[in-house]
């Protein structure tokens, strides 16, 4: 299956990289993991999705819809149980050695809890150098020392911040930190797992902003994982959206919030409070009943009948397939 | 209306390693009877703070009030004793916290700790007791509240275990509901389900709400009247709509500012705010917003201003630009 492979921005067309193919093909990845007793949690489940390069996609969904282990497989943090992820045309579960290592200057993570993923006993040179190191590209001491201050003035803070320690920094410096340390070993695609869920209102624009300025400057990917589907529909170029672990619907980030067609992605963007009390006032929210299921034993046909207002039978005894509903518009639904 | 909660002048400090941490620097606020007041500010503006002061359930030492007093239907809470203080909670003030998982007991049944305020404040038997619990299990929306009953808070979902707490929360009819985040563990479609649900018990029984969050779209949906906090002090309030039509502190027009709409056009980068909250060990001398405000003036960094009437009805700011003479230096 191939999702447009060319996507439309505010800037008109943008082409999928030199060779004419998406810079990342996910092809019908699954990831499970056993739970005991013989059961399984299908966390991803049959994802395919393509991401074209200097693209920004982002990936939806609420807690326990597989889309941090989705992200996770995708940079071959965990081996899929089934499926591919092609990065530039190579299958990367294929990869060993030599070549495995060069791959994993190409892909780097900022994660979200800047206080959990950064090492409180390391000082920021050694955090930001650590992947020079390992991939023997730091240089001299001098050059390492350099590239680390490049690094830091890339992101937005001082030289003189680089023999400090992450206790010295607050949420949104030692994200920026984080982001320092992912831009180490120049990836051609980041996943960003919730990298701003953790921080403050005022600082989270610091942070969307800077992530933005270096997608321009540099010519960076991006697979954005969030919940918060404002900051995703502000930073996306299309956003896909999950549910236990399949993708439920896929499109252009204004077609998506503008027009949703799963009946899920309607009540999730209906979820959404905005600040603004007129338009509260005035909406008609569709709040769902009931509890996300349990991914180890999801429901029969589509996983979201349970909840779907407009379940039929139909829905409770066949998966409905994920299928091009308008041209670029993705949906898995037998009635969008 | 008569208010049924009055703080005054409320300072709060912690002791820490390095000195004084001045987290609530002279609060005042009322509640009516009947109101949803929104208090919304960052992590470390002092929010939380301020309802743990209210209910008294901070640790001293590391911290203790230096001044003010918290007025509840006549009574300064400040002044009860720890065992007058227990009446209070629980049955006249309800709390909500924000992470259910480690708010309730993991060792007592759900069934349990509903009935638990319910003898000790109601007086009733444990038949009466059960029966109540049972009833606002089904208030609450949880399903076969028989069988919920008897199971531990590890059986329950996140959106569960918030149900339950706000079972516990109302069982004794409490004039005050005091909301801590109550949604913020919360995924968005659970989020408008408690949201709702809290929204129709105040309606219903006339509970007046303090809902403390950082998210100012439950805000607009939720609450008559918000209080913006900043670096320990109250720097605007006003009824909703005055706060997101015609905010009057710059920090509050910031905060609208540097959020991405849903149902705006994207395209246009976030106007971040700049900078970072003030440290607390320190507090600046003059306005706490200071040294992040582009509108600053000479008189802010050593001149606190006062909370001063402003714009609509209701509506005050902690702001020189309001100032009488700020217009003549502007002009």
């Amino acid at each position: 299956m191939s999702v447009s492979t060319v996507t439309k921005t505010e800037n008109g067309f943008r082409p999928t990289g030199a060779s004419g193919g998406p810079l990342l093909e996910v092809d019908r990845l699954s990831k499970f993991f056993p739970v005991g007793g013989g059961q399984t949690l299908k966390a991803v489940n049959d994802l395919s999705l393509t991401v074209a390069k200097g693209e920004t996609l982002g990936v939806v969904g609420e807690s326990g819809c597989g889309k941090s282990t989705a992200g996770r497989t995708i940079m071959r943090l965990y081996e899929p149980t089934a499926g591919e992820t092609r990065f530039e045309g190579r299958n990367i579960y294929k990869l060993k050695g030599a070549e495995l290592k060069k791959l994993r200057r190409e892909m780097a993570m900022i994660f979200q809890d800047p206080y959990a993923s950064l090492n409180p006993r390391f000082n920021i040179t050694d955090i930001i150098a650590e992947p020079l190191d390992i991939h023997g590209i730091a240089g001299s001491s001098k050059e390492r020392k350099r590239k680390v201050e490049e690094l830091l003035e890339l992101v937005g803070l001082r030289p003189e911040h680089a023999n400090r320690y992450p206790h010295e920094f607050s949420g949104g410096q030692r994200q920026r930190i984080g982001i320092a340390r992912a831009l180490a070993v120049r990836p051609k695609f980041i996943v960003c797992d919730e990298p701003i869920s953790a921080l403050d209102v005022s600082i989270q624009a610091q942070v969307v902003n800077l992530l933005q300025e270096l997608q321009k400057s540099l010519g960076l990917t991006y697979l954005f994982i969030a919940h918060d589907l404002s900051m995703v529909k502000h930073i996306s170029d299309r956003v896909a959206v999950m549910y236990l672990g399949k993708m439920v619907e896929l499109a252009e980030s204004s077609e998506l919030y503008a027009n949703p067609k799963h009946p899920y992605t309607q009540a999730l963007l209906s979820a959404i409070p905005i600040p603004d009390p007129q338009i509260e006032a005035q909406k008609e929210r569709i709040v769902l009943s009931g509890d996300l299921p349990s991914p180890i034993n999801p429901p029969s046909g589509c996983p979201f009948r349970t909840r779907c207002p407009h379940a039929t039978e139909k829905c409770a005894a066949e998966a409905p397939e994920f299928r091009e509903v308008k041209d670029g518009h993705w949906a898995a639904c037998h009635y969008a | 209306m008569e208010p049924i909660l009055r703080v005054n002048d409320l300072h709060v400090s912690f002791r820490a390693r390095g000195g004084e941490v001045q987290a609530v620097r002279g609060v005042n606020f009322e509640v009516k009877k009947g109101e949803a007041i929104a208090i919304v500010g960052e992590s470390g503006s002092g929010k939380s703070v301020t309802a743990q002061s209210i209910m008294r359930l901070l640790p001293s030492p590391p911290s203790f009030v230096k001044q003010g007093t918290i007025e509840f239907m006549g009574r300064n809470l400040l002044e009860l004793s720890e065992q007058e203080m227990e009446s209070v909670r629980g049955k006249d003030i309800g709390m909500i916290f924000q992470d259910p998982m480690t708010s309730l007991n993991p060792t007592m049944t759900i069934g349990h700790q509903i009935t638990e305020g319910l003898i000790k404040h109601q007086g009733m038997d444990r038949k009466a007791a059960r029966e109540r619990a049972l009833e606002l299990l089904r208030l609450v929306g949880i399903p076969n509240p028989d069988t919920r009953f008897g199971q531990y808070p590890h059986n329950f979902s996140g959106g569960m275990r918030q149900r339950a707490m706000i079972a516990i929360a109302l069982s004794c009819n409490p004039a005050l509901l005091i909301a801590d985040e109550p949604t913020t563990a919360l995924d968005v479609t659970i989020q408008a389900q408690i949201l709702r649900l809290m929204k129709d018990l105040q309606e219903r029984f006339g509970t007046s709400i303090i809902l403390i969050t950082h998210d100012l779209g439950v805000v607009a949906d939720m609450c008559d009247r918000v209080i913006v906090m900043y670096g320990g002090q109250v720097v605007e309030t006003g009824s909703k709509w005055d706060i997101f039509r015609h905010p009057q502190h710059p920090y509050t027009r910031g905060l609208l500012r540097s959020m991405p709409r849903l149902d705006q056009p994207k395209g246009e980068p976030l106007i971040p705010i700049h900078g970072t909250p003030p440290d607390l060990l320190v507090p600046p001398q003059g306005c706490a917003f200071c040294a992040r405000c582009e509108e600053a003036m000479e008189v802010c960094v050593d001149h606190d201003p006062e909370l001063a009437p402003v714009g609509g009805e209701g509506q005050t700011a902690k702001c020189w630009l309001h100032h009488p003479f700020a217009k003549e230096v502007q002009a």
